[in-house]
């Protein structure tokens, strides 16, 4: 799913201190649900690249639904990775939402019966502009029309993505190939604003490409995401050797975690409104 | 019958984790270390996966078009271009490079 969401401009933040218009709302969300939803065209047209079938690229879109996750997992089957190392990083890849559920049960208090129904629709998209709203009930209706109108077009997209590389054959030819690469890099741009994060992506690149030709693919990538821990460490220890707080878990944390929902862990939405909600 | 099998796994992993963190009490996740670890890791996954699918031929790195493509599609998102169109970039100049070598 898209990144650029977050430069999307958006309405007036609501000024007028309490509530704000039902319509604005729907506005707001309906914008980032039709721009990202219509991304599914490169899911489903890298996905059939990859070779999976149309159920294959469907089911993926319909049950995983979480955009990165999905270009990682195709990407992985496509050169040749087993089920579980592919498996396996596109999981990974769907962990930071679980910290997005978690400031959204704050946020939105929902009912128990309610949570497994809206777990699905717990993504990067769904949780900014639920978290840009003012009160509750807009965070509500943010989040329920974002994540209907994404879910939707989401799936419908992929079909007719997929159709259309199936109908034009050879993807390679046409460049599609690179479709999975660009989308990557598109979703991590937004989230490399900090030297942490970058020196982050520079070992995780090392590793990925270093090691692709010794280990079973699939695995390199695996192994590429020790790139975090070892660069907090890193960090860590440097900070303690000057004698300050150690930026990882000190002072430095408490600002990054509230960036850490918005922006440093999304998937696409975060720049423009990690900082709105600040 | 293998893509079924990681389909299958990655949804109920990813459905799973969607749901722990609407259920779980705030405290596990709310240590600053755990959250700063899970805003890097995408950071790590999403770098790797780029650089490999980029210049990686099965188990070879190689330069071929898609570096241009790619190259490009980096340029329309330093000029803040939309999610499609920088897909699009990347894919256009990818196959406009190998349709003329």
């Amino acid at each position: 799913m898209a990144h650029e969401t977050a430069h999307t401009e958006r309405p007036e933040p609501a000024d007028t201190g309490g509530g704000k218009a039902d319509a604005a709302v729907v506005r707001d969300a309906l914008g980032v649900g039709v721009a990202v939803g219509l991304s599914g065209f490169a899911f489903g047209v890298t996905s059939a690249g990859a070779g999976l079938t149309l159920l294959q690229t469907c089911v993926t879109s319909l049950l995983i639904f979480t955009g990165a996750s999905q270009f990682a997992l195709v990407g992985a089957l496509a050169a040749g990775g087993n089920p579980f190392t592919a498996a396996a990083g596109a999981f990974f890849l769907g962990v930071r939402n679980a910290f997005y559920g978690l400031r959204l049960s704050q946020l939105l208090a929902l009912r128990r019966p309610v949570r497994p129904v809206a777990a699905q629709w717990v993504i990067d998209e769904t949780t900014a502009v639920a978290l840009a709203q003012p009160d509750r009930r807009s965070a509500r209706l943010g989040f329920t029309v974002t994540g209907a109108t994404l879910y939707v077009l989401w799936n419908v997209t992929t079909l007719l993505g997929a159709l259309g590389a199936e109908a034009i054959g050879d993807t390679d030819a046409w460049g599609l190939d690179a479709a999975g690469p660009a989308v990557f890099l598109a979703l991590l741009a937004p989230m490399l604003r900090g030297t942490v994060e970058r020196a982050v992506a520079v070992v995780a690149v090392v590793l990925g490409l270093g090691l692709l030709p010794v280990l079973p693919a699939g695995v390199p990538v695996l192994v590429a995401g020790l790139a975090a821990p070892l660069v907090l460490y890193v960090q860590g220890r440097r900070g303690a050797r000057r004698g300050a707080a150690p930026p990882a878990a000190g002072s430095r944390g408490a600002v990054d975690d509230e960036a850490a929902v918005g922006s440093g862990g999304a998937d696409e939405t975060g720049a423009g409104r990690g900082e709105e909600r600040e | 019958m293998n893509v079924w099998i990681a389909i299958g796994l990655t949804a109920v992993g990813c459905y799973a984790v969607k749901l722990a963190g609407l259920l779980v009490p705030g405290a596990v996740l709310e240590r600053p270390l755990v959250r700063r670890l899970a805003a890097l890791l995408p950071v790590a996954l999403l770098a790797a996966l780029t650089a490999q699918q980029t210049f990686g031929d099965g188990r070879e790195l190689v330069l071929d078009a898609r570096v241009l493509g790619v190259g490009a599609a980096g340029v329309a998102l330093l000029l803040r271009a939309p999610f499609l169109v920088v897909v699009g970039v990347a894919v256009a100049v990818t196959a406009g490079v190998r349709a003329l070598a």
